[in-house]
């Protein structure tokens, strides 16, 4: 006969890092409840592993006692949460609508041909993923994109060519 | 334009955190209460209610919820709004006092910064004033022998628009989906953990120090028309020099559209403008001289909101502006109520098909129909209302636009 | 209460409420989806928008959510409104956008309230013509199917799984149209409440897999109002049946019992039913060989038994009127209980509580009202889990009270949970391990029975101002002594539960300690909780001094020429060696039962007996609370109740009650329960079938065209048809709720006072036990400890699904069933060398599987029988060694304890 297996979190979590548990140690002095612990140990582990995969959902969960359930519905409910493995660089690019008057589109396109990738996709050699946002609060300097950290403004093709070479330089 | 200073040394030469000392020398919250009602400052996150008025509704005294909270609402995600950026990247110290003030008032020990994430720059300018406020003895126990503690946590959004929204970012912080809650109760009775909990935007935080420092009368000499104070005015889109600016409220739009913005950029003429950021309805040239104030916006059927103008030339589409915010609030909706999760996406599919010039009358009627379907009262909070300002009043405004789209069968701007 | 104008007209309506329940209250139609009367309102789906106006004067008047919106005095508003039924109408059409419009072989179609609000708000025309969201669906288990396209998103199912039932795996996930409700990854839903979503659910999202197996529409099911015969709780149930076969079991409303929900064990575990195990025919077995018996052979058996030298062992698992005909038969003092010797013992202690006056014997209601909680040694969730729900609600009490200091509305649900955080009304439990309840308990103590007692009676001496040096208590019990003192003691509505699964009376005694100790003006709230469905019932019809093992010895003793076995395996209630000797000298053991047992194995003739479905019957639940069950269907077997077969085929149901209620002490208001074709107008019976049922003229043509004649039933007010009563308002009485517009199971509002209230004209059954005038005593304490260094102390453990032995027989319920376990401290397992997962033996001889849990503590072992073991064959104390043999093939992955994580044994 066969058997119903009670699904677990814990047989499929990983193990956290020393670095990932401290961090969520000192958030914990900074919230009243584990919950609100949850969501800043998804970044927390984004930050070190580039997202956040099945198993290291599970194993905040297991850390902070929380339901696995209810940190999956936190984590994909967020935009900058990623449940799918990114490239080296996420390249998020403000399509609102100070940057769509100034003919965002036309950079996109650009990108999308230079990369042969569209929006939510990653680029073959894992460097790039393409990924639009709401507007990134900078209109007056629009179009703008963000790679990684780093805020990019008033964006021509020319210049969109000169930050994809200097990115692959960096990691080359 | 001299920038203000980013060192804490360098404020305080510039009366930074005078209206601390003020409270160390024995200024009461109740005087600062006051103060801050006899000022007029409304708020600057959107809605512009009353600051004072707001803060009164904490309840105090010996049987209130020991634990209350100040929130700063930095989460700026409205299209078209770029203000609070400036505030955060520019002077950080200014917002840092203002919430000293705040919580001192409301009796708050804990304060949160409620940060958009993707404001890298933000977060570094902060965290830099925020250790430096707690080595100068601003922030932490005790503050400057006052009796009263403060501590600031800067916490950064994993991003959402409705993080924006007041009590949906009080979910956010707590670790939940950011969907709103119900009001009543405000979050000045219940709100973040149930404490009471008082909400601002960063903008309207760094109004506080000069209220405080320089008195009431200063301040409401600072407006130009009906309101008290500045504001910050921005201009995006196809003008000569797109920018943000402090100018007194109660300025004309001309004034700030063609002497600051400089005017459209060459060959391009007006067609017409949100005043406000997103969610504001259209505005048309012929409003130009209107001033940017309050009510003066209100009469002809915007708000002022945010403050930061999205300028509509006249060889972009006014249909694919609308679609684009469209889209942006479709995807933005948090899924909870039926008019905004439902309603959105199908208008958004609407002007998807207009763009590909597949649109037609039944669609359109099917626009309007949600115009008032999502609109105030009809959805749970207030983001999907907004979503029709620009929907209905583009409806309204650019009704050629439409047609010329459903007549041609493909969207006339495009060449 | 307040006044308020809905459309012009003037309705009295409590304050305390939203609108859209007193629009309900009042019997109008207002359609909603995410508002339930036990869950309260969110107002996500925006489907009750009504018209309000400021006051006479207001002409425009504004939209507003009637779900959100307080019922205050003076209120003026309008349903019908234009505006208003426009925006309801636009709320359906969007929110059905992605809906798929599978109605044709949707397991909903039909009750599905989707639909029902469909056709109230006006939406008749999709005008949606592009692309429609889809999404994945999960393996959810053996109970629920998930057909997320079909969602609305209106919330229902993580509010009644999460924040009502307590249940963690099931989520909101993704956002705006995307929304998804699922587990973070595909399983069993773990909660033992999960089939309630699927009437939760408004639409088919989550659907009975049961049903669906051999699905039917709900108009074509033959449907009676029943009573779940899985544990003491006696939830009321409709289960509905077509060509011969049970199809499926929903809840019926009984506002003291269950109100709107039952647990997994009572959905699920009917199928036993139609088993094709089922004993078909009276037999008679002689030197192993089985032989029908025909009618002679039966009149003879019976005749023999009624000459006089026969005993009877009657059975917690079978009705009064089977009992009791069997004690007729053979005469009181001939009659024995059916249930072991601790148990009887510990059932009459019970029942001498039921009727003290100091305690009050609290409803299922009650008990979801008490403020403060001490559980005194009974596993709830897997003994009586009703119960279990029920005490979930209790905690939450204190919520309540908070809200009601800060103004804020009652219904205003998620409001109220934010301003209450982890604040609970205390709930204390003292367990023999841990329990599904710890995660809202304030603390759960495990240790042995005597242990347990002992803090418990120690509670009640300082509730009570007495010293407790007598128990050498360690510092920190004495402190938890005082917590739960001082929390009882503060509480307006004080509850003690326990219980007989221990088979323990020091835990009984002390409970009712501590509750005597409470009591002041009003009789505590002392809950005890008997494992079987007419467990109560059966006591009260056995004398005290009848006991099994003193049947057993006369048998033993050779006393005995002729044993009469009553739906019972006696291998569950006695030693297997003592029950071997006795049944080998018996002459004629004859059995009755619906299925084959070890009992009917050691059989000289057994009787089929009918199934619960298939006879009308009264049960005694834990309060003492009678209950009637409707026949559903005819059996396709050759079982009769077993009345029927004691009493020659002569005896109807009602002469049997009215027999028992006039002769049976404490059965005097049985006959209570019956109704009377008399009441109807007419005279005309209540339709078992609904007034679609399809194709009766045709349903058996492809074996005889010829149109079987309907049954007749003459002993009931219900037919086999689909005519009688045309509208019937009745709710106890009805097959199926159904009003005009409401189709689903949300027409019950139309059949209640108020909603959430009591039914119309409904019966929640009838108190059976009389109280006594004179208040008893506090009991003195009797302990001791049995265990020792070789031997652990012993105790038992349940699970919801296994430890009844009819839904064991039930194969949805033996998907999720585990094999017999014993459960051991880490620091004995260590000490024992066992791991997690091994087998072990029991005394040298029984195996079972090793669960080392954190929660067991030393020095004791808890045992769960499953179906291998015999509870009886153990003494107090046991020793536990490594097994070679193999346990079961189950193991124990589907544990249905709170501490299910702790894997790394
Ligand atoms: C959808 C939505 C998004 C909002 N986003 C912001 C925001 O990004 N920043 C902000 O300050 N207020 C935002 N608001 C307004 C806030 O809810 C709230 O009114 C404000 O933070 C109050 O601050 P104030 O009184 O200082 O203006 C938003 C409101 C809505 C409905
Ligand atoms: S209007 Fe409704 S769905 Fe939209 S963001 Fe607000 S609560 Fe969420
Ligand atoms: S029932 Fe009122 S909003 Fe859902």
């Amino acid at each position: 006969m066969s058997t119903q297996v009670i699904a677990t979190t814990k047989n499929r979590a990983r193990q956290l890092t020393e670095e990932e548990i401290a961090e969520i140690e000192h958030e914990k002095t900074l919230y009243p409840d584990n919950q609100a612990v949850g969501l800043e140990a998804l970044k927390i582990v984004q930050k070190y592993q580039g997202w956040v995969s099945d198993e290291s959902l599970m194993a905040i969960a297991d850390y902070l006692d929380l339901s696995a359930a209810d940190l999956e519905g936190v984590a994909t409910f967020f935009n900058l949460v990623y449940r799918q493995p990114v490239g080296k660089n996420v390249i998020l690019f403000c399509n609102s609508v100070s940057c769509w008057i100034c003919r965002c589109d036309d950079i996109k396109d650009h990108i999308s041909k230079k990369l042969d990738i569209d929006f939510g996709q990653t680029t073959e050699d894992n460097e790039f993923t393409f990924i639009p946002v709401p507007c990134l609060g900078d209109c007056d300097n629009a179009p703008v994109m963000m790679v990684g950290d780093d805020l990019h403004r008033n964006l021509t093709p020319e210049k969109v060519d000169e930050i994809i070479t200097q990115y692959r330089n960096k990691s080359a | 334009m001299s920038r203000p200073p980013l060192e804490i040394a360098a404020y305080e030469a510039n009366d930074g955190y005078q209206s601390v000392h003020k409270i160390a020398a024995g200024l009461s919250s109740n005087d600062v209460l006051e103060t801050i009602k006899g000022s007029g400052l409304k708020g600057r996150g959107g809605a512009g209610f009353p600051t004072g008025l707001k803060w009164s509704f904490v309840p105090q005294g010996e049987n209130s919820p020991q634990q209350k909270y100040l929130v700063v609402n930095a989460d700026e995600m409205e299209p078209g709004t770029f203000k609070d950026r400036l505030l955060m990247e520019g002077d950080p110290h200014l917002l840092l006092e203002g919430m000293i003030i705040a919580a001192y008032t409301i009796g708050a020990s804990k304060a949160y910064i409620f940060l958009r994430g993707e404001y890298t720059t933000s977060v570094r300018t902060l965290k830099n004033a925020i250790a430096e406020a707690y080595d100068k003895g601003y922030l932490g126990k005790n503050i400057l022998n006052t009796g009263f503690d403060l501590d600031i946590i800067l916490h950064t959004s994993a991003g959402r628009y409705i993080c924006g929204e007041e009590t949906a970012l009080l979910n956010a912080l707590e670790g939940k989906r950011a969907n709103p809650r119900a009001k009543p109760p405000f979050p000045q009775v219940s709100g973040l953990w149930g404490k009471p909990t008082i909400v601002n935007n960063v903008e309207t935080i760094c109004n506080l120090p000069g209220i405080l420092t320089y008195g009431i009368d200063w301040y409401k000499g600072l407006g130009q028309g009906a309101d008290a104070g500045t504001k910050l005015f921005g201009v995006s889109g196809r003008v000569k020099n797109p920018g943000c600016w402090e100018m007194p409220l109660g300025v004309s739009i001309r004034e700030l559209l063609e002497e600051k913005a400089g005017g459209m950029q060459d060959g391009l003429g007006l067609k017409a403008f949100l005043p406000g950021g997103g969610s504001t309805d259209f505005m048309l040239p012929e409003h130009l001289d209107i001033a940017l104030d309050y009510d003066e916006i209100a009469k002809v059927g915007s708000r002022l909101a945010t403050g930061t103008m999205i300028i509509l030339d006249d060889q972009t589409c006014p249909v694919g502006m609308v679609g684009n915010l469209m889209k942006f609030f479709a995807h933005e909706s948090c899924g909870f109520c039926t008019p905004c999760r439902d309603g959105l996406p199908w208008v958004d599919a609407i002007f998807r098909e207009f763009e590909e010039g597949r649109g037609s009358e039944k669609d359109l009627q099917i626009l309007r129909e949600h115009v008032d379907y999502m609109g105030p009262g009809r959805t749970f909070c207030a983001l999907a209302p907004g979503a029709t300002a620009p929907l209905g009043s583009g409806l309204k405004y650019f009704e050629d636009d439409f047609k010329a789209h459903i007549k041609q069968k493909r969207c006339p701007y495009k060449h | 209460m307040a006044k308020i104008v809905i459309d012009g007209k003037e309705y009295e309506v409590d304050p305390n409420n939203n609108l859209l329940q007193e629009c309900l209250s009042q019997g109008l139609d207002l359609p909603y989806f995410c508002w339930h009367p036990c869950m309260g309102s969110v107002g996500a789906c925006r489907q009750c928008a009504v018209k309000q106006y400021r006051d006479e004067n207001d002409e425009t008047g504004t939209i507003v959510m009637a779900c959100m919106t307080p019922a205050t005095d003076g209120a003026i508003i309008s349903i019908e409104d234009e505006q208003a039924h426009d925006m309801r109408e636009r709320v359906i059409e969007s929110l059905m956008i992605s809906h798929p419009h599978d109605c044709p072989v949707c397991e909903e179609g039909g009750e599905c309230h989707l639909q029902d609000m469909t056709l109230m708000s006006g939406h008749n025309y999709r005008r949606y013509d592009k692309k429609k969201v889809t999404h994945r669906n999960q393996y959810l288990g053996p109970f629920i199917n998930h057909e997320m396209n079909r969602c609305i998103t209106c919330y229902r199912c993580v509010r009644y799984y999460d924040d009502y039932a307590g249940g963690t795996d099931l989520s909101a996930q993704a956002s705006h149209h995307h929304t998804y409700f699922g587990r973070h990854e595909e399983g069993v839903l773990e909660s033992e409440f999960s089939g309630n979503l699927v009437e939760v659910c408004p639409t088919g999202v989550f659907t009975d897999k049961l049903f669906s197996d051999h699905y039917t529409r709900k108009w074509d099911l033959q449907a009676a109002p029943s009573v779940c015969v899985g544990c003491s709780v006696g939830c009321n149930t409709t289960p509905g049946e077509r060509y011969g076969t049970l199809r499926r079991i929903v809840n019926r409303y009984n506002s003291e019992v269950n109100g709107y929900f039952l647990c997994d064990r009572g959905r699920f575990g009917w199928d036993h039913v139609n088993s094709e195990e089922r004993i078909n025919s009276p037999v008679a077995v002689s030197n192993g060989e089985f032989s029908d018996l025909n009618d002679e052979g039966v009149q003879q058996l019976l005749a023999d038994l009624k000459s006089g030298d026969a005993i009877a062992i009657g059975s917690p698992r079978a009705s009064n009127e089977s009992n009791y005909a069997l004690r007729c038969l053979v005469g009181v003092e001939n009659f024995y209980a059916g249930v072991s010797d601790r148990e009887h013992e510990v059932n009459k202690l019970m029942l001498q509580l039921h009727r003290d006056s100091a305690f009050n014997i609290p409803s299922v209601r009650d008990i979801a009202n008490a403020d403060a909680v001490l559980i005194v040694g009974e596993d709830v969730t897997n003994t009586a889990p009703r119960i279990a729900l029920a005490l979930r609600q209790s905690i939450r009490n204190k919520a309540s009270e908070l809200a009601a200091e800060n103004n804020i509305p009652g219904w205003q649900d998620a409001a109220v949970r934010e301003l209450a955080q982890h604040n609970r009304s205390p709930l204390f439990i003292l367990s023999n391990a841990a329990t599904r309840l710890d995660d809202v308990a304030v603390e759960t103590t495990t240790g042995s029975y005597s242990d347990q007692a002992r803090i418990a009676y120690a509670v009640a001496n300082a509730i009570a101002g007495q010293s407790n040096d007598e128990f050498g208590l360690s510092e920190s019990q004495q402190s938890l002594v005082e917590d739960i003192s001082q929390a009882l003691k503060s509480a307006k509505r004080p509850l003690l539960v326990t219980g007989s699964s221990n088979g323990e009376g020091e835990l009984i005694k002390a409970a009712a300690n501590v509750a005597r100790a409470l009591k002041s003006d009003t009789p505590t709230d002392l809950c005890l909780i008997v494992p079987e469905v007419n467990t109560l019932g059966l006591e009260m019809l056995t004398h005290t001094e009848n006991k099994l093992g003193v049947a057993l010895s006369k048998c033993t003793a050779g006393e005995v020429k002729k044993l009469v076995v009553l739906e019972n395996d006696l291998y569950r209630r006695a030693a297997t060696a003592d029950v071997d000797a006795a049944l080998a000298k018996v002459e004629n053991v004859i059995v009755l039962d619906q299925m084959p047992t070890a009992t009917t194995a050691k059989a000289n003739h057994v009787l089929p007996v009918t199934a619960f479905s298939e006879h009308e019957a009264t049960y005694v639940n834990y309060e003492g609370r009678a209950q009637l069950s409707f026949q559903v269907h005819r059996t396709q077997t050759g079982a009769m109740p077993a009345w029927r077969w004691l009493s020659d085929g002569k005896d109807d149901v009602n002469a049997i009650i009215n027999r028992c209620a006039e002769e049976a002490s404490d059965f005097d208001h049985l006959d209570d329960l019956v109704p009377h074709l008399s009441q109807f107008a007419a005279g005309l019976k209540i339709p078992r079938q609904s007034h679609r049922y399809s194709g009766r003229t045709a349903m058996i043509a492809n074996l005889d065209v010829h149109e079987p004649k309907q049954p007749i039933d003459d002993e009931s007010v219900m037919s086999f048809s689909m005519e009688g009563m045309p509208s019937m308002k009745d709710a106890s009485i009805l097959g199926t709720t159904w009003a005009p517009s409401w189709n689903s199971n949300q027409s019950i509002s139309k059949f209640q006072e108020e909603v959430n209230g009591e039914l119309k004209q409904g019966h929640t059954g009838t108190l059976l036990i009389i109280k006594n005038s004179n208040d008893g005593s506090f009991f003195a304490p009797a302990l001791s400890d049995a265990g020792s260094a070789e031997q652990l102390t012993l105790s038992w453990a349940f699970q919801i699904f296994g430890s009844d032995e009819l839904s064991a027989r039930s194969t949805a319920i033996q998907a999720r069933m585990t094999d017999a376990y014993v459960g051991l401290s880490p620091a004995d397992a260590e000490r024992l060398g066992i791991k997690q997962g091994q087998p072990v033996s029991i005394d040298g001889a029984a195996t079972a599987i090793a669960c080392v849990r954190e929660q067991v503590a030393a020095g004791n072992c808890i045992v769960y029988c499953g179906e291998q073991l015999n509870p009886n064959d153990f003494g107090s104390a046991v020793a536990i060694a490594k097994s070679d043999s193999s346990a079961g093939e189950r193991g124990i992955t589907g544990l249905i304890v709170s501490d299910l994580l702790e894997e790394s044994y």
